[in-house]
C-alpha cells in the first residue's frame, strides 16, 4: 500500500509537523469509458467498488458522486451496527456484514473505530417482551448472539435507565446483542474509498448523473455533468435518490423517499457505553466517543426530499428519552439534521438485478442501512460481477414483490421503521 | 414542516395531518383479471417524485376529511389543494 498508515509513519511524519502525509485518494476526471461504474459514493457504493475491485478483479470502474463522498446518509446516520433481525434472510445479510465490520479495520488499514459496546431493545408492553423473545431465539437459532434481559438486568447493564413501573410505557425487559455497537461513519466511506483508489478506482466528486442513455433493453452509459461517460453496467446505490436515477432510465420503484432525522448533545464526560433503542417509544440513543449523546428520532410520514423534518417528530423522541432518562434533563442538544432514507413496503433492501440488462440496484435500505455497509458491498460487487446474486442477497431481489414473496421486517426487526 | 391548507378548517400545523401518499392510483376494476406484475404495480410501484407530487393527507386531527395537495417534495412548498374528486388543476 502507497500510505501504509502503521506507528512507524506516524513517527516519521511527525518529524515534518504532519505536513507531507500523501493524499488518501486522487481526484481523478472521467474516462470516456469504464467497465462498470457505480452511482453514488456513500459508504454502499464505495464499498461496493472497493469489492469489485478487491473480489472480482475489475479495477477500470469509477464511483460518480454528485457531491462529496460520505457527504449523504453516511454522514447522517446514527452508526449503530447490529444483527439481531427476525427472519433468516435478513440474518444472513446483516450477520454477513457485522462479520466483516469485526475485521474492517485491519483489512482497510483504516481506524475506522468499530466499537463492541452492546446494543439493548427496551420492551415497552407485553407484546414487545413476547416479540424480544421470539426474535432472540430466532437470532440464537441463526448463530447470532443475543439474550434476553428482565428489568433488574436492564437497570444493571445500563443503569441509567429509568426501570420505574411507574412511567408511561414502563422498561418491562429487553434483548442484549453483545457483538453489536458502532463505528465512526466517515472513516468507513474514507477508508473505503482510499482502499478502491489504491486499487485504481476513479472516486469522482462534484458529478451528478443527469441520465442513464439505454440502448432497447441493455446500459449505454451515463449523462452526467462532467460529459458522458461509456459503460455496460450501472451500480447504483444512491440512497434516497434511487427513484430519481430510476425514473431516468425509466423503472418505477417499489420506494418512498422520506426524512429521518437525528440530533447530538453538547458533549458530556462518560454517562452511557452502551446503544439503547427503544421501538414502542421511538428513541435510540448512544455516546460517541467526543462524549455527544447521538439520538435518532423518526421519519416523517410524507415523501420530501428537503432533508428537513417536522419539529414535532423530534419533540416526540426527546420526550420519550426524557422519560427513559431523567438524568439528561438539562443537556442541551447541539445539531439536528434530516436526511433522506428510501423506504420499501416491507422495510427490507434491494440489492438486485433489473428488468434492463447491465443495470443494478442497491436500494431500499430505510433507517438502517449504515450496519450493512460492508455487506452491501460485497454482495452488490458480487451481483454486478457475476450478473448473479449471491445467496446471501437472493432473497433481496426486486421481483419480491411481484411474486409477494416479502421480507417482512416492519416491527419485526427490533426497531421503529 | 410547513402550514396546509385543509379545504374544510383552512391553515393548520402540518402535524394535524397524516400523509397518504401518491395521489390518483385507481383501484383495478377488475381485480380478479389481474396479473401478478399488474398487481406489483397497483400495490407497490410508487413514482416517488423529486418535484411536483400530487398526493393525497387526512386532517386526522381535524375533520378527519380526505383531500388532494400537490406539493414541491423538493423543497415542501405547497402549490395547490383540492377536494376529493375534484379534478387536479392542470398549471
Amino acid at each position: 500500500m502507497r500510505n501504509k498508515y502503521s506507528l512507524f509513519s506516524l513517527v516519521k511524519n511527525a518529524f515534518s509537523y504532519h505536513e507531507n502525509w500523501g493524499k488518501a485518494w486522487k481526484d481523478p476526471e472521467p474516462k470516456k469509458e469504464y467497465d462498470a461504474i457505480i452511482i453514488g459514493g456513500g459508504g454502499h457504493g464505495l464499498a461496493t467498488a472497493y469489492y469489485l475491485a478487491k473480489k472480482h478483479q475489475m479495477t477500470n470502474i469509477a464511483v460518480v458522486e454528485k457531491g462529496w463522498i460520505g457527504g449523504g446518509n453516511t454522514g447522517r446516520n446514527t452508526t449503530i451496527i447490529r444483527s439481531n433481525y427476525l427472519w433468516d434472510a435478513s440474518a444472513g445479510l446483516y450477520d454477513h456484514a457485522l462479520k466483516i465490520w469485526e475485521g474492517l479495520s485491519q483489512e482497510l488499514n483504516y481506524n475506522v473505530m468499530f466499537s463492541q459496546r452492546g446494543v439493548m431493545n427496551l420492551a415497552h408492553n407485553l407484546q414487545d417482551v413476547r416479540d424480544l423473545k421470539r426474535r432472540t431465539h430466532a437470532n440464537r437459532l441463526n448463530g447470532i448472539d443475543a439474550v434476553y434481559l428482565n428489568t433488574e438486568q436492564v437497570k444493571k447493564f445500563c443503569p441509567i435507565i429509568n426501570t420505574s413501573p411507574d412511567i408511561r410505557y414502563p422498561v418491562l425487559g429487553g434483548t442484549l446483542q453483545k457483538r453489536a455497537g458502532t463505528a465512526r461513519h466517515d472513516a468507513v466511506a474514507w477508508g473505503y474509498a482510499r482502499g478502491a483508489d489504491e486499487m485504481g478506482v476513479d472516486i469522482i466528486q462534484n458529478c451528478e448523473v443527469k441520465g442513464i442513455k439505454r440502448n432497447g433493453d441493455s446500459v449505454e452509459g451515463i449523462e452526467t455533468t462532467k460529459g458522458f461517460i461509456k459503460t455496460k453496467k450501472i451500480g447504483v446505490v444512491a440512497a434516497g435518490h434511487s427513484s430519481v436515477i430510476a425514473n431516468m432510465a425509466g423503472l418505477r420503484l417499489p420506494l418512498e423517499s422520506k426524512p429521518l432525522q437525528a440530533l447530538v448533545s453538547e458533549p458530556v464526560k462518560p454517562i452511557i457505553d452502551t446503544v439503547v433503542m427503544s421501538n414502542a417509544v421511538h428513541a435510540y440513543v448512544s455516546q460517541s466517543d467526543k462524549g455527544e449523546l447521538v439520538i435518532g428520532a423518526g421519519t416523517d410520514d410524507y415523501v420530501s426530499y428537503s432533508q428537513k423534518g417536522s419539529h414535532d417528530i423530534v419533540e416526540g423522541t426527546l420526550n420519550a428519552i426524557l422519560e427513559l432518562y431523567p438524568i439528561f434533563s438539562r443537556m442541551r442538544m447541539l445539531r439536528q439534521w434530516g436526511g433522506i432514507v428510501d423506504i420499501c413496503p416491507d422495510a427490507s433492501p434491494i440489492i438486485s438485478k433489473t428488468s434492463i440488462k447491465g443495470l443494478y440496484f442497491n436500494c431500499g435500505w430505510g433507517t438502517g442501512g449504515f450496519k450493512a455497509t460492508p455487506g452491501s458491498g460485497d454482495l452488490f460487487a458480487h451481483t454486478i460481477a457475476n450478473d448473479e446474486p449471491h445467496k446471501l442477497n437472493a432473497a433481496f431481489n426486486i421481483n419480491r414483490f411481484i411474486s409477494g414473496d416479502l421480507v417482512d421486517e416492519h416491527g419485526a426487526a427490533a426497531v421503529a421503521h | 414542516m410547513f402550514i396546509i391548507n385543509c379545504p374544510y378548517c383552512g391553515e393548520r400545523e402540518q402535524s394535524e395531518f397524516k400523509a397518504g401518499g401518491e395521489a390518483h392510483i385507481v383501484r383495478p376494476k377488475q381485480p380478479t383479471e389481474l396479473s401478478d406484475d399488474e398487481w406489483a404495480e397497483y400495490l407497490f410501484m410508487r413514482k416517488n417524485i423529486k418535484g411536483i407530487q400530487f398526493e393525497r393527507w387526512v386532517h386526522t386531527h381535524g375533520c378527519r376529511k380526505w383531500f388532494n395537495v400537490v406539493r414541491d417534495t423538493s423543497n415542501d412548498k405547497i402549490k395547490a389543494v383540492y377536494k376529493m374528486g375534484e379534478k387536479p388543476p392542470t398549471k
